[in-house]
């Protein structure tokens, strides 16, 4: 089957299977900074926006969400001209291996969406499912405080 | 050149960004399943359902005929050639007992076959379309019992081990060590009382994001490309070219960002399959692991118990230490050898006082999933006891368990017998320490938790909320000596920069940066003139890989003596374009400065005389560093716990790690190497577990029942980097990469103990376990 989906603001047709998941068919087509680390639901790694929700991209339907407004962590910023989230977690340190953070940092924009000025219990929360083995978690929570304080200053 | 680096660093310790982080930030950096291959083969395997049987007889017409399959492995067309996936240096210290396919299955999950078809659900679907017969065999799960006679044997065939060590696949025993100093029964004779304990670790997953993944495919000479998420880039060229009968010139392997490793990816597991259907069927491979996969049929934690008997006199002096381990293999012996031979070489020597001495470990093959490299390596089990024992000793001696450790630990200027005894597979190296602020660590993590004001208060923070504090010491390597490798080499580029290549494989940990800091440092450059190009086995060169905690220390001395080199061709140049003598040239900022006449030049210019202008040549250097001692970090490491006394629930409240891991090369990534390691270390003590059931089978293979700790878990966490500077390493560095990993257990359980007066020797501290403790102590 076919279907059309706005991926970071542009439109995209392609043709995929009808039980494909969301996940497979956005790697498929070469949105490979969508990570696969589990395929049930539970790392994180895969998470998008859809029309603004977070979701886990390996447990959605394509099918079930053509025409809909699909950003992934290229859609926030780029390598030129990052978000400064992306640019908060490179300056703390809050980036290892990477394979979580593109997850990461799509939860903690949700979050920061929706609350500007998050605590630290919020943020926690916000980010509790996607694992990092990394870390420690430590520096993404920093990281996250440090993006919410700049994007507050910045308006 | 004289001494053309002044004092002072101008990169060395400095929080310099981690160079990939950008990219793996903006989701530019790619991992082996980004990289695009045009219509590769998917594959699908099929692993045993039984723990231990013999294969009589395996049906793949079925599954061969399926539209889309391309080709089916099995021990019908696959030659038996022995070998182990343990990726380590040749000849390997781990035993030939493994094969691609072989006749026996000997876990729930050992593989019996693959399909590689045109797309995944074929692949999925033919492999189901295998039909095996089996003669079950009785397995073996019991480690005490696997040395019995009448024990079920899982390595009956021609295995073999590659080095003179003892290895009795007969009798289940792949490995065994023994060492004894002095006179271990004289010295309990001496003492005034006996603490003998049983301790038990468990298995545990890596857990790393990025699932195992390979893709084979053929270059326009029609070379084999490997990219893979592996450790150990040039081990497995070596590996695959032994089991497939290609040769290594037609081999290359590449990792490019890898998601995590912690040691599950030094197997190698894939590659060698992907090469082989490549080869066969000269097509294109993907292999990629699913998550159950991974836990099942990866590589774990080998589990082990610990009896440990010290014999002690009343004002605490430790007369005899006799510790005898036994490791749970599983069904394969990679690394049953050398992870054992840890559990003493990194426990041991921190009393190096204690005279009379014995330790003796033996590692059991058994029916259950296969141990391996993680993290700690042997030293998280042999922490785990060692800690507790000492924190009963010092309660029943009533003696402050702080100071006790500061007056009993190595010392810089002190060694330990244990050192030149235990080794890979080999005698070890003998070594005396040269830097340990242990005591400093000790002092500063117990002023951070508040140690004095909370130990043994037992404070009450709830109606049934009881706090306690406990603490662990522990020491690692930094590489192996002698035997681990590294290598670097550089060339200039005309804007004063250069390319720096590296075998060293980054495997999340930063070492790219590390090394480049490294780089930099001798050149007297900002970090960011350093371009690193790492792990790829047509165009760097040599590097043992990723494992030991050997990077920043072994490679790092490479990279440090080849940048060496390098500025000893500028200074030559510099001296000639300055008309000045070599001895007087020093380095600042990118320039070489004459230091009489205060005239300089610039890198820059250097590089555009030497590559255009007279005596022609290209600036570039190589070299390599092998190490004749591998200095141990040290770390204290405190918990402080609050345990629920009616449900036996243990939370964490603050964590503090204080580490001496020599000169910081960069203390952002030394603190996200401890906190980490940390992490993974609270969450392997209190959460994660491998469930079996009576059949051996794992029946949690998910994150979802295989819990690991996420942002919502974690404690308090303070991370002290004490002031420290190790001789012998480059700019001072030791290694940090596993250390953190070794305290939390001990810590945590030392911790309980204060709060409860319950001894927790059985990991993982489950609710279910703590609460089992209570009622067995009776304080419930």
């Amino acid at each position: 089957m076919e279907g059309s989906f706005s991926i970071n603001g542009e439109e995209v047709t392609v043709s995929f299977r009808p039980d494909d998941t969301l996940l497979a068919v956005l790697r498929k087509y070469g949105f490979t900074e969508v990570k696969e680390g589990c395929r049930e639901g539970e790392c994180g790694s895969c998470v998008v926006l859809l029309d603004g929700m977070l979701v886990n991209s390996c447990q959605v339907f394509a099918a079930s969400v053509r025409d809909k407004k699909i950003t992934t962590v290229k859609g926030l910023g780029t390598m030129h001209e990052p978000h400064p989230i992306q640019t908060a977690f490179v300056e703390v340190g809050a980036v290892q291996c990477g394979f979580c953070t593109p997850g990461m940092i799509c939860a903690a924009y949700a979050l920061l969406e929706k609350n500007p000025d998050p605590d630290e219990t919020e943020i926690r929360q916000a980010l509790d499912g996607n694992l990092c083995r990394c870390t420690g978690y430590v520096k993404i929570i920093e990281a996250v405080r440090l993006a919410a304080r700049r994007m507050r200053e910045n308006g | 050149m004289g001494d053309a680096v002044k004092k002072g660093f101008m990169n060395i310790g400095k929080s310099v960004t981690k160079i990939d982080s950008l990219s793996l930030a903006a989701g530019d950096a790619v991992f082996t399943d980004d990289v695009h291959v045009k219509n590769p083969l998917y594959v699908a395997m099929l692993y045993s359902p039984h723990a231990h049987a013999l294969i009589k007889n395996i049906d793949t017409s079925a599954a061969e005929e399926m539209d889309g399959v391309v080709d089916v492995l099995s021990n019908k067309n696959v030659p038996r050639i022995l070998h182990t996936t343990a990726g380590q240096g040749f000849p390997e210290p781990s035993p030939y007992d493994t094969v691609l396919f072989d006749r026996r299955v000997r876990f729930v999950g050992d593989r019996v076959a693959l399909v590689a078809a045109e797309d995944e659900r074929i692949a999925v679907a033919a492999v189901q379309k295998i039909e095996i017969e089996y003669t079950v065999l009785e397995p073996l799960f019991d480690i005490e019992g696997a040395f019995n006679k009448d024990a079920p044997k899982v390595h009956v065939d021609d295995e073999y081990a590659k080095i003179p060590v003892t290895y009795k696949p007969e009798n289940n025993l792949a490995a065994e060590i023994k060492i004894d100093f002095g006179d271990v029964e004289r010295g309990f004779h001496e003492s005034d009382f006996v603490e003998e304990h049983t301790y038990n670790t468990h298995y545990a997953s890596h857990c790393a994001i990025e699932p195992h993944a390979v893709l084979a495919y053929f270059d326009e000479m029609g070379r084999l490309v490997i990219v893979s998420t592996t450790q150990v880039p040039f081990h497995a060229r070596r590996i695959v070219s032994a089991v497939c009968g290609i040769p290594v010139r037609m081999i290359r392997v590449i990792k490019p960002r890898i998601g995590g490793g912690f040691g599950g990816k030094q197997e190698v597991i894939l590659e060698p399959l992907a090469a082989l259907i490549a080869w066969r069927n000269r097509r294109s491979v993907r292999i990629v692991l699913s998550r159950r996969e991974v836990f099942v049929s990866g590589r774990t934690r080998h589990a082990m118990r610990i009896r440990l008997k010290t014999g002690v006199k009343n004002d605490g002096s430790i007369t005899t230490l006799d510790m005898d381990g036994l490791l749970n293999a599983g069904a394969y012996g990679t690394h049953a050898l050398t992870v054992l031979s840890n559990v003493g070489s990194k426990t041991l020597p921190m009393f190096n006082k204690v005279q009379n001495l014995r330790f003796h470990g033996r590692s059991a093959y058994t029916n259950l999933p296969i141990g391996g490299a993680y993290r700690g390596y042997g030293a998280t089990q042999g922490c785990f006891a060692f800690n507790q024992q000492v924190d009963i000793i010092t309660r029943r001696t009533g003696l402050d368990v702080l100071e006790y450790i500061k007056k009993w630990h190595i010392q810089s200027g002190e060694t330990s017998k244990v050192f030149e005894a235990l080794g890979e597979g080999k005698e070890g190296v003998s070594q005396t320490i040269k830097s340990c602020r242990l005591d400093e660590c000790i002092d500063r993590g117990a002023d951070e938790i508040g140690w004095y004001k909370k130990r043994g208060k037992r404070i009450q923070s709830g109606p049934d909320l009881v706090r306690g504090v406990g603490v662990a010491v522990c020491m690692q390597g930094s590489g192996i000596p002698r035997i681990d490798m590294g290598s670097a080499s550089m060339k200039m580029n005309e804007d004063g920069s250069f390319n720096l290549f590296i075998g060293a494989t980054d495997i999340g940990t930063g070492s790219d940066t590390i090394l480049a800091q490294i780089a930099a440092e001798v050149l007297q450059v900002p970090t960011q003139n350093i371009i690193v190009l790492s792990s790829d086995t047509d165009l760097t060169p040599f590097d043992t890989g990723a494992y030991a905690s050997s990077t920043t220390y072994i490679s790092g001395k490479a990279v440090e003596s080849c940048a060496r080199e390098i500025a000893r061709q500028i200074t030559g140049r510099a001296a000639m374009l300055l008309e000045t003598n070599e001895d007087r040239i020093f380095f600042r900022e990118a320039a070489a400065v004459d230091e009489k006449t205060g005239k300089t030049v610039s890198f820059e210019e250097i590089c555009l005389h030497s590559l255009y202008q007279d005596e022609q040549f290209q600036i570039q250097a190589q070299a390599s560093a092998v190490v004749d001692e591998s200095p141990p970090p040290f770390i204290a490491q405190f918990a402080e716990v609050e345990v629920d006394n009616k449900t036996g629930r243990i939370g964490v409240v603050e964590f503090v790690s204080a580490v001496d891991c020599g000169q910081q090369i960069n203390p952002l990534l030394v603190e996200g190497q401890v906190e980490g390691a940390a992490v993974n270390g609270m969450s392997f003590a209190l959460c994660e577990e491998y469930l079996f059931d009576s059949k051996g089978r794992m029946t949690n293979p998910r994150f979802w029942d295989y819990k690991i700790y996420n942002a919502g878990d974690i404690p308090v966490m303070k991370t002290i980097v004490v002031n420290s500077y190790e001789e012998t390493g480059p700019f001072g560095a030791k290694s940090v990469g596993e250390i953190a990993i070794n305290g939390p257990a001990p810590a945590i359980a030392n911790a309980v103990f204060d709060a409860l007066g319950v001894r927790m020797f059985n990991l993982p501290m489950t609710p279910e376990r703590v609460w089992m403790r209570m009622k067995e102590e009776g304080v419930i």
